[in-house]
């Protein structure tokens, strides 16, 4: 009986199934049993608690008498802000570097192989002090701000620029840039059945530029072209006026971003090198011009390469927002450890971390698979 | 002068690039080359040399001032030997693991020969005076974060690697749902619950050292990165391999132990040092917990010493330059090695 391969699969399951239920319930009757000893009790209760510590940064209004619940609400909308920023603009970075990386020009093939070589062999938490000590002091202080074009000034409390004054036009012109994305949209399945039908090419790249970037220009005309910008100036001992950035946003932003785009740059030059020579010269002997060849032939099959990389970029990127902790911007990572070492319910914050993270990475996961079996090779 | 014009200035486009490169580099090279080496304080000097150059020139006076702390943390100051062999004997390991020539069982006996070797010159015991870990520190505990947590990691890599490939299903979806979960957060969340919930698991009573907790902890979460390296190896394996172990009869661990690991670990070898390679840099968030590994050691080398902390930055940047030393000469190595392995397979 014992020699039937099913029988012993099914019973080196078990055993392991066992084995994982007694180590589980050993390490729960223990962490019972310390809790006890130290009188914590288990359970959520404490996020309706008054927290008691104020937080710098925060995208809903949020003061010390407001409740745990609502700081770890405010330390994820913190990361996610800054892991969408930081990933839009790792891309940008990244792949401008991993083109220069393939570049003709000589000097700015080795400027941006060295920009590499040097930002991924050291880790981000080095890279992060160093960009915090930038801003907290080797840039001037506050009153002595460094100008740039009198619309952005760089002091040791971070960066503060010019901001346009509020006006309902500007919520028409964002309401005009969704509407032209999505007439795009349509407009380019109607060229695509024309295309089809007539085999006659509409064009395209003019009616883009002008439903994108036309619509919203034409709103906020209509809405009464608000040109007032709220110029920051200088206002007892600080600056008043404009956005600010704190110096713990820009260190962090700027060290997830530059330290991202050396790797994106890597899969960026590493999708566009897949893309078989060939492939150019026959798009060529087609006839298609430059833009046809990229749009059509390269961009298409180099993406296909370059999406499943870069979503582990995304995920890394987000996931290394936690270092925010060791220079304090208050992502979730440091709400959570404020709040257990506040509360001592060290078990229900890790867990509260962990399945964020969780749910972010399945969540970036997912889109991106959706995205990739759109562009993915399919064949017969 | 071809190769200038071919590579510098073959279009006008190309013309434009080069000068706003040039532009940038006489811009930012000569103030940077000033302040890092020419207007620099060098050697074994008192601060107040630094403090006459402050601003224009770096002070590499503190590397030396604090070099003994930075390296070896607060481990007893007439011991300090033993870590800096330990530190020859955990590079060597590296360097030993590089050559083909020792990728074979051998290589199980140094390692194991190393480790030992590098535990006892640490701890102390058999003739030696015993140090606590509390007391170690420096660049040795990194490289033993990074060392033994990749040894350590390696065998439950390997089961977890054959258990997401199993058939049985129970066996399969622990493993898949450990190594998802643990690759879906962060190291840092990880290095909390070690450092605070390690010690409500244990049974009442029972200590952790922090050090440790924090090594379980490196090894829990690289095992299954290692673990997603090898199962890459083990589907290169061809399927033929397999039905060939299974038609000579052999049981299920013979036939991974002798036909399928071997193929696959080689066919494994850079994606796992391009895991050691982020492990090595990773090792450096143990800052956030306050274990004096070599970054930590160098933070408070200076953050300690009112004369010195002003001089953050020239410490910061010799702690930069260590750890790229060793990440971009493992990187160059993982790189030659992935084009060395594949003419291997295309002859």
């Amino acid at each position: 009986m014992f020699g039937s391969e099913k029988i012993r699969g099914i019973f080196w399951q078990v055993l392991l199934l066992a084995a994982v239920v007694a180590g589980g319930w050993y390490l729960f009757s223990n962490t019972q049993a310390n809790l006890a000893r130290s009188n914590i009790q288990v359970g959520f209760d404490f996020l309706d608690r008054e927290a008691g510590f104020e937080i710098a940064e925060s995208w809903i209004s949020f003061d010390a008498s407001n409740s745990y619940g609502r700081a770890f609400l405010v330390g994820i909308g913190n990361t996610l802000y800054v892991a969408l920023i930081g990933i839009v603009l790792a891309t940008i970075l990244g792949t401008i570097v991993g083109i220069a990386r393939l570049s003709e020009n000589w000097l700015v093939r080795k400027l941006a192989s060295t920009y590499v070589e040097v930002m991924r062999n050291v880790p981000l938490l080095l890279q992060l002090f160093a960009w915090y000590v930038f801003f907290t002091e080797l840039l001037p202080g506050v009153r002595q701000s460094i100008n740039i074009g009198g619309l952005a000034f760089l002091s040791q409390r971070g960066m503060r620029f010019a901001w346009p004054v509020d006006h309902p036009a500007y919520d028409y012109a964002g309401i005009a840039f969704l509407a032209g994305i999505i007439a795009f949209f349509f407009y380019r399945s109607y060229a695509n059945k024309r295309q089809q039908e007539t085999g006659r090419q509409l064009p395209l790249a003019l009616p883009a530029l002008g439903l994108i970037l036309g619509l919203p220009v034409i709103a906020w005309l209509v809405g009464g072209a608000p040109t007032d910008l709220d110029i920051p100036k200088m206002a007892g001992f600080g600056m008043r006026g404009g956005k600010n950035m704190s110096p713990e946003f820009t260190a962090l932003l700027l060290g997830l971003t530059t330290y991202t785009a050396a790797f994106i740059a890597e899969v960026v030059r590493g999708g566009i090198l897949a893309v078989d020579r060939g492939q150019t010269e026959a798009a060529e002997a087609l006839g298609l011009n430059s833009g046809q060849r990229l749009r059509l032939v390269t961009l298409p099959q180099a993406l296909r390469v370059i999406i499943p990389p870069m979503t582990s970029q995304y995920l890394n990127l987000t996931k290394n927002s936690s270092l925010a902790v060791a220079i304090g911007y208050p992502d979730l990572v440091s709400v959570a450890n404020t709040s257990m070492n506040q509360t001592g319910q060290a078990i229900e914050a890790i867990a509260i971390l962990m399945a964020v993270y969780l749910f972010i990475s399945l969540l970036i996961a997912l889109l991106m698979n959706f995205y990739n079996s759109r562009v993915r090779l399919i064949e017969r | 002068m071809q190769w200038i014009k071919r590579n510098l200035f073959s279009s006008p486009f190309n013309t434009v690039l080069t000068l706003l490169c040039l532009g940038l580099l006489i811009w930012v090279v000569p103030p940077v080359v000033d302040w890092l080496f020419l207007k620099a304080v060098w050697g074994d000097q008192p601060v107040a040399a630094c403090n006459a150059v402050r601003g224009e020139g770096a002070c590499w006076a503190v590397v030396w001032a604090k070099f003994r702390f930075m390296m070896f943390g607060t481990y007893p100051f007439e011991e300090q030997w033993r870590p800096a062999i330990v530190i020859f004997i955990l590079v060597g390991l590296l360097v030993v693991s590089a050559f083909k020539y020792f990728w074979n069982r051998s290589l199980i006996a140094i390692w194991t020969v190393g480790i030992l070797l590098a535990y006892w010159l640490m701890a102390g015991g058999l003739g030696l005076s015993s140090i606590r870990t509390g007391q170690w520190g420096g660049l040795p505990v990194t490289l033993i974060l990074a060392i033994f947590g990749i040894a350590f990691a390696f065998p439950l890599g390997i089961l977890l690697a054959l258990g997401r490939r199993s058939e049985l299903p129970i066996i399969k979806s622990i493993s898949v749902i450990y190594i998802e979960v643990v690759r879906g957060v962060p190291l840092i969340t990880v290095l909390f619950m070690a450092s605070v919930m390690l010690a409500l698991f244990l049974p009442v009573g029972w200590q952790i050292d922090q050090l440790l907790r924090a090594q379980v902890a490196i090894i829990l979460f690289v095992a299954a990165y290692l673990a997603e390296a090898v199962r890459g190896g083990m589907q290169a394996v061809p399927r033929g391999q397999y039905e060939a172990a299974e038609a000579l009869g052999l049981p299920y661990w013979k036939s991974v132990g002798l036909v399928i690991l071997p193929q696959a670990l080689k066919i494994s070898i850079p994606p796992i040092v391009n895991s050691f390679i982020s492990l090595f840099k990773d090792t450096s968030l143990v800052v956030i917990i306050a274990i004096y590994d070599f970054a930590y050691a160098v933070k408070k080398s200076v953050e300690t010493d009112f004369e010195w902390k002003k001089y953050f930055i020239e410490a910061l940047l010799f702690s930069i330059l260590v750890y790229w030393i060793f990440c971009f000469a493992m990187s160059k190595y993982s790189q030659w090695l992935e084009k060395d392995l594949a003419r291997g397979h295309t002859r």
